[in-house]
């Protein structure tokens, strides 16, 4: 498969393997990606809806969005991890050209957990309860990278240590109850890394952990990425989490992505109503007392289909007539992609969220 | 683990006495009693004074609640009326049967059930599932008595496969000898297989009909904890490392589908051995079940007492045990 056994073994950084060198494109390269749910007697549920990114190796990569908004079903389709049925999956994604999208499942089994690997929301429940902390590191070793069970071990014991879980070698006998939540988090991210693999999805991966715990694991993320050069797709509805580590965000709204751009621009002038409407509404701390928050009105729920106009509308402040009547492209403007028939202004009108960048 | 163990037999001390109240009150609220039982309808009351007294049944009812107790305490039932044998002793003699019985029934439900409801939880919607939910309903409501009178009809009486009553035939009888009261194993240990097989196939018929109530319920058990497990995020997570098939069913699935399955099987037990009173005397099958019948029937106050006493015991150890084992899987429950 691809590469060679031995230089797998190898410890050192996982970028430039051998071998690899001639493909120069984009690591991961997702095209005009949709994903419909399917159910008898049912409407059909497009989750998600022609949407386009790519990472570079080493690069980390935001999707941004509310509950609902398709990101963590891209996340999984991504994987191949998208139930056999009742899913309809188009478009492409590959990875370093190779096209994932109707891979054997053989195929899909090898590359999973070695070349890309993802750590899931709640650790509380992403652990095998009645699997030991070693087995459930180690399997994922044994599985691709051919080791005895002795050489896993020690291998585990230092990816564990490796994410900051203290005196591992006791830690790999222990069971997923023992361990707190941010510990657990950390194990997952381990057995996630074992096998540096070039592309890592994070799904909210600090979500269910407490707020100090949480800027550990994104510490660690951000360390991981720079000392192993692996690309980092990260699924949060945390604007706080792109900021301190995303270098491109994509923002989707309703299965859509309806801003892409550097993380800088974006903070400091977004250009579509919804991205401006996330940022207008993080509390502020330099904000005089009793000063309103600012919501962006509605729910998710109010949504219009793409067919019949921007799915945004229902809920946008700057809505012209277009919005309700035909879907606007994702058009380039500056350096920022905007699907919008009204964008906000460049620079200027919501300058104040500069400081969400921390 | 020790304390647990030893806290759980404890239990067993309330457990048995209840239980001696209940059932020496029922026995005796039987109509009729041993003496008539022993000596018909028509039996002259001096006659049947005359048993009472051999018995003791004409002391008050608490003078003869208490030498119960005191001998049961030291194990002694007392002897049978209908055999003159001692209690335990006939105990130990038919308790083999019941045991090779109940565990022909259980590794029919078990292996059966476990994979039975593996597939349907993997096949959900199909009719492979929708035939395994119907059957096991079907399973859980149709009497014992009735399909094993429908088995041994079928089976034996019309097709002649397999043997309609009995643990052994009297032909391969004459050369078996049974050092341990388990047939087949006797037919084994004693280097003699035709006895052993011979053995084995008396106990095919007995064993669908006791067991088909446990493989019923353990389908459906099997096939909703499979259904719970495969959506949990722990198999996802371990899809998404790319394991094999293989090693996430055994690892991931099974493992945690089997938890309350362990539980269910465990419980099943005491469902066996009331089955087997039902199950023996409809395959004349002499074991513990049948001899209980028996004893019912003629009113043996004492083979009553004694033998649920000691299924009583028997159920309540073997749940302890089964709940040792599911510490074992579970390192949850072992940290408790």
């Amino acid at each position: 498969m691809g590469t060679g056994r031995s230089e797998e073994l190898d410890l050192g950084q996982a970028p430039g393997r051998p071998g690899r060198a001639a493909y120069d494109g984009p690591l991961l390269a997702v095209d005009d990606l949709s994903v419909t749910f399917t159910r008898r007697g049912r409407r059909d549920v497009r989750a998600v809806d022609g949407v386009s990114f790519a990472i570079r190796p080493g690069e980390t990569v935001g999707l941004v969005g509310e509950s609902g908004s398709g990101k963590s079903v891209t996340a999984l389709a991504v994987m191949g991890l998208l139930p056999g049925r009742g899913v309809r999956v188009g478009g492409s994604v590959r990875l370093e050209g190779e096209e994932l999208l109707g891979a054997s499942d053989d195929r899909l089994r090898d590359l999973r957990g070695r070349e890309m690997a993802m750590v899931f929301q709640d650790p509380m429940t992403s652990l095998n309860p009645v699997v030991s902390i070693g087995v459930q590191v180690t399997e994922v070793l044994r599985r691709h990278r051919d080791m005895t069970r002795e050489q896993a071990s020690v291998e585990a014991a230092s990816l564990l240590r490796r994410v900051g879980i203290p005196d591992p070698v006791r830690r790999l006998k222990d069971y997923p109850h023992q361990l707190s939540g941010g510990m657990r988090q950390r194990a997952l991210i381990a057995s996630a890394l074992a096998c540096r693999p070039r592309l890592l999805i994070c799904d909210e991966p600090t979500t269910a952990l407490d707020v100090t715990i949480q800027a550990q694991i994104l510490d660690l993320l951000r360390q991981l990425v720079r000392e192993s050069g692996t690309a980092l797709l990260m699924i949060t509805h945390d604007l706080g989490v792109v900021a301190g580590l995303c270098d491109t965000v994509h923002v989707m709204y309703s299965g859509r992505v309806v801003e892409s751009a550097p993380r800088r621009p974006l903070f400091g002038s977004p250009r579509h109503p919804y991205t401006g409407g996330l940022l207008a509404s993080i509390p502020r701390l330099d904000a005089p007392r009793g000063a309103p928050l600012h919501p962006i009105q509605g729910s998710p729920n109010d949504t219009i289909p793409w067919e019949s106009g921007c799915a945004f509308a229902p809920r946008c402040e700057d809505r012209v007539d277009a919005c309700t009547t035909s879907a606007p492209a994702l058009e380039v403007r500056g350096n920022a992609s905007v699907r919008c028939w009204n964008p906000l202004p460049p620079p200027g009108r919501t300058a104040a969220v500069q400081e969400v960048r921390a | 683990m020790l304390r647990f163990a030893v806290r759980r037999l404890m239990q067993l001390v309330p457990i048995l006495l209840g239980l001696s109240i209940l059932l020496f009150f029922w026995v005796r609220a039987l109509p009729g009693g041993p003496a008539v039982a022993l000596l018909g309808e028509r039996a002259t009351p001096e006659k049947i004074a005359q048993i009472n007294r051999i018995y003791g049944l004409d002391r008050p009812w608490y003078e003869q609640y208490l030498s119960f107790l005191e001998r049961a305490v030291q194990l002694n039932f007392g002897s049978s009326i209908r055999t003159q044998r001692p209690v335990t002793e006939e105990f130990l003699r038919l308790f083999p049967a019941t045991v090779e019985l109940s565990l022909a029934a259980g590794i029919f439900a078990v292996g059966l059930g476990i994979p039975l409801g593996y597939l349907a939880a993997r096949r959900h919607t199909t009719l492979l599932d929708n035939a395994s939910v119907t059957g096991s309903l079907i399973g859980v409501t149709v009497p014992v008595f009735f399909l094993g009178y429908l088995l041994r009809y079928v089976f034996a009486v019309k097709l002649g496969w397999l043997p309609a009553t009995g643990r052994q035939d009297s032909r391969e009888f004459l050369d078996a000898v049974h050092p341990t009261g388990f047939y087949v194993l006797d037919g084994i240990l004693t280097g003699n297989p035709a006895a052993a097989w011979d053995a084995a196939k008396h106990l095919i018929l007995p064993g669908i009909a006791l067991g088909t109530i446990p493989l019923a319920i353990i389908t459906r058990i099997t096939r909703a904890s499979v259904l719970d497990v495969v959506n949990e995020d722990y198999v996802r997570t371990a899809e998404a490392k790319g394991l094999l098939k293989r090693t996430i069913t055994r690892r991931h699935v099974l493992r945690n589908a089997m938890l309350p399955v362990i539980t269910v099987t465990g419980l099943q037990v005491g469902l066996l051995l009331s089955g087997a009173v039902l199950t023996e005397t409809v395959f004349a099958f002499d074991g513990v079940g049948r001899f209980l019948n028996l004893a019912i029937s003629n009113r043996d106050f004492s083979v009553i007492q004694g033998f649920i006493l000691i299924i009583a015991v028997i159920v309540v150890v073997v749940n302890l045990l089964v709940d040792i084992a599911y510490g074992l899987v579970d390192p949850r429950v072992r940290a408790r």
